[in-house]
């Protein structure tokens, strides 16, 4: 359940510490930043929280020498909505929406690992019909996810066109979402025990086009335009390596771990809604031009998986034509609550490893404790190893290919 | 003196001749920069509209017919849009910065010949000129970046520093062979030397060796002009907006004049130096009736290089500074120098060139160029049609 840390053990603090006083924590008491521990050549470069391309609102402090970054610390907390707490105050179907607004890049796998730990909880087994629509949002909604993450990171590196040739796709899928539940971003729509609007009429046919269009056109496209471009190459295939001992000590996930060559996956491992009876392959980084780990690569595997993702649904949308269509949200009464106990459940969201703790104290409708693990949490743990000694422009694409949301890291 | 002088002494008879040559010098030099403050309007629009036709949408649409005054109307905006000054700056270099660009761009305007008379000045170091005009130009950008006081600008302006000293030299270094092969600095004389249509133009003597020489040449201007793969100094998704990161309004809007003015001279002087400048690539097509056909044939063969500048602008990523210096001083440098050093030996050995081999290349290039470029985009719109059937289905 919890991931094993290797590498040194932080030092134990000395004097009194509370948790306003925590050595280190405060930038005047960091070693090597005050003012007079900076050499004269040496510049502190404050990059964020409004910047173009520090993917939200992420503050970063450089310490640069000339273009080279001598270290790098980066601050998050702007975007703290107190997901938690707030979820405390909600029964249990009205903190799906708050967890849409956790990664709105990827809403649907956010309410999807939180409606299927609270099935966990009150140990509901949803119907195929449901798991296989489930299974056809999380991986469009992987896709569009996706589209994002590449298509950015292509904008980073200072590629322009691919960008917007992905974005027209995740406008069809969104159009297929907005069809599905009438939301484009926050959409509400995998509930406890279910989801909150049957498919439409006609969408089965709708996604089969929008997978023809971008299994034939967008995906070689990008791969030809962007992947295999020789300055996109040469700019991320040797920056920001992350060796797999290093990955799994930082506790990446998802995509992030997969480009250093690890098979890690939930639905593989630990299959959930039924991911075991669909045919896809574990993408994974090749280190075909640098070293692996590298930032090509996890981006590589994001490319990869976009294919992937896509042949998934495609089969998922084979077995629904199958079904009969059944009843999508009468599965638990209007006032969910679930005895007392306490529940772990982690699924594979695009970006990683999300995981939803949760205790139910058995007297309210209210949960007693939610816990998100956030996959870009511990993503940007692992950023200041990796920043130092990189150039400024880098630094730009090492963020890019951690593909961090700032709405997760801070919740 | 200059046809417009002559023109002028037949108008005016009996006026002092002072009026004249200062009428004379200040025609042409009205019509140069209003044809350069406005040309960036079309460029611009130009810009977008390829942009949107790579990026498989439409663009401008909305501003008048096809969105052809949306950039008059970004223009506008501009002009009204107030000029922040931060406080911390220097005001005078702040202000001077963007004058200082502004004018290293249209000072090259004075020696592009745009016929065998339309010129404002016939120098006889015009290669010279306006080598050293253009880089006048860094100066603004470097005082830009210092008078904000931005640590983003000064990255900017230390970044531009490094990338137009380092592009410079070998963008000097394949001019060099052009100046060696016609013996003469003046770019009147350059044109002079291609006559006789599209094969007799410098891109195609000693050939390939002066195709390189463009291609290094073009590269290098791509750089001076910081358009993309080469936007580091203001790289924005890096630096923000690089050195002009804290101009706003009128300001702002005299850096991106500047950008765009930079980027039709080095197109026009690389024209001029490699593709037979106002000549035509058939001597016939040289005269329309009375009318010299000399303007329009430089400004096509500059805007097809604009053009390749912005296909490339919006195809490739952007390199990182230590992959800049790299491609500067390891790989266009020394090309530079080889062909320098070698079409000097061949200027000595064979004056005039391979003969019929140079001849007879010209022709099949260029017509393969276009063609590969007309079946690129049938097929790109032949696909937009389909898509959009396809849609429609």
């Amino acid at each position: 359940m919890s991931s094993s840390h290797a590498g040194p053990a932080p030092e134990a603090p000395k004097g009194p510490v509370s948790n306003y006083n925590v050595p280190g924590l405060r930038s005047e008491e960091a070693p090597g930043w005050r003012a007079d521990q900076i050499d004269v050549d040496e510049m502190i470069l404050n990059m964020g929280p409004q910047h173009p391309s520090t993917q939200g609102v992420l503050r970063i402090e450089l310490r640069t020498d000339g273009e080279v970054v001598r270290a790098a610390r980066p601050h998050i907390g702007y975007l703290h909505r107190c997901f938690e707490k707030h979820s405390e105050n909600v029964d249990y179907p009205g903190v799906v929406p708050y967890t849409d607004r956790m990664d709105y890049v990827a809403s649907m796998g956010n309410s999807l690992g939180y409606a299927l730990a609270v099935e966990k909880l009150m140990g509901i087994e949803v119907s195929p019909y449901v798991q296989a629509i489930r299974v056809v949002m999380a991986e469009l909604q992987r896709i569009a996810s996706h589209t994002i993450a590449v298509g950015t990171y292509g904008m980073d590196i200072g590629a322009f066109t691919p960008f917007l040739h992905l974005l027209r796709d995740r406008e069809k899928i969104l159009d297929l979402f907005e069809w599905t539940c009438g939301a484009r971003l926050l959409y509400n729509y995998n509930w406890v025990g279910g989801v909150s609007h049957d498919l439409p009429e006609g969408f089965i046919r709708a996604a089969r086009q929008f997978l023809r269009e971008f299994e034939a056109i967008t995906h070689p496209e990008l791969m030809d335009l962007l992947i295999g471009n020789k300055i996109f190459i040469k700019r991320t295939a040797e920056v920001g390596i992350v060796a797999p001992e290093l990955g799994i000590a930082y506790d990446l996930t998802g995509p992030n771990l997969r480009g250093s060559g690890l098979t890690f996956d939930l639905r593989k491992d630990e299959p959930y809604c039924g991911y075991q009876n669909y045919d896809f392959k574990v993408c994974v980084g090749e280190g075909q031009f640098g070293p692996l780990g590298s930032c090509f690569d996890r981006n590589w595997a994001r490319a990869l998986e976009m294919a992937e993702s896509a042949r998934i649904v495609s089969q998922a949308l084979d077995a629904l034509e199958k079904m009969e269509r059944a009843d999508v949200h009468e599965k638990v009464p209007k006032r969910v609550k679930p005895s007392k106990g306490e529940v772990y459940f982690r699924s594979e969201a695009p970006r990683g490893q999300l995981g939803y703790y949760i205790v139910a104290d058995g007297t309210g409708v209210n949960p007693y404790r939610v816990k998100v693990k956030s996959p870009c949490f511990t993503a940007m743990s692992i950023f200041h190893v990796l920043a130092r000694g990189l150039y400024i422009a880098d630094i730009i694409a090492l963020i890019g290919s951690l593909d961090v949301v700032l709405g997760e890291i801070d919740r | 003196m200059t046809a417009i002088g002559q023109l002028l002494h037949g108008l005016l008879p009996g006026q002092p001749d002072w009026l004249v040559v200062a009428l004379a010098g200040l025609i042409p030099a009205v019509l140069l920069v209003t044809f350069m403050a406005l040309g960036p309007l079309l460029y611009v629009y130009a810009e977008t509209k390829i942009a949107g036709f790579m990026q498989d949408r439409i663009g401008p649409k909305r501003v008048g017919p096809h969105g052809l005054l949306q950039t008059l109307a970004d223009a506008v905006k501009l002009l009204f849009k107030e000029a922040i000054f931060p406080k911390s700056a220097d005001k005078l270099l702040f202000v001077f910065a963007p004058c200082l660009v502004v004018l290293g761009a249209f000072l090259s305007f004075v020696v592009i010949p745009f016929g065998s008379r339309a010129q404002t000045a016939d120098l006889n170091v015009g290669v010279f000129y306006v080598v050293a005009v253009s880089s006048l130009s860094t100066v603004g950008l470097i005082m830009a970046g210092w008078a904000s006081n931005n640590k983003y600008a000064l990255f900017g302006a230390m970044r531009s520093a490094a990338q137009i000293v380092s592009y410079e030299i070998p963008a000097v270094m394949s001019l060099l062979a052009v100046v060696t092969i016609v013996g003469s600095l003046s770019l009147q004389d350059i044109v002079a030397f291609q006559k006789g249509g599209l094969p007799h133009w410098l891109l195609f003597r000693y050939f390939p060796l002066n195709v390189i020489g463009f291609l290094v040449f073009f590269t290098a201007s791509l750089a001076e002009c910081n358009r993309a793969p080469f936007d580091i100094p203001e790289a924005e998704s890096e630096l923000v907006a690089g050195f002009h990161t804290e101009y706003s309004g009128f300001f702002f809007a005299m850096f991106f004049m500047a950008e765009y003015t930079e980027m039709i001279v080095v197109s026009a002087v690389a024209s001029v130096l490699f593709l037979g400048g106002w000549l035509a690539p058939l001597p016939a097509l040289q005269q329309l009736g009375p009318i010299g056909l000399g303007p329009v044939w430089l400004l096509a063969k500059a805007w097809f290089l604009v053009f390749v500048q912005m296909w490339l602008r919006w195809t490739l990523p952007r390199l990182r500074v230590d992959q800049l210096m790299h491609v500067a001083w390891k790989v266009l440098l020394p090309i530079a120098m080889t062909l320098a050093v070698v079409i000097g030996g061949l200027v000595l050995w064979l004056p005039h060139g391979f003969g019929l081999w140079d001849r007879i290349w010209g022709w099949p290039l260029t017509l393969g160029i276009f063609a590969y470029l007309a079946y690129g985009i049938v097929r790109a719109v032949q696909w937009s049609r389909h898509r959009i059937q396809e849609l429609a289905a």
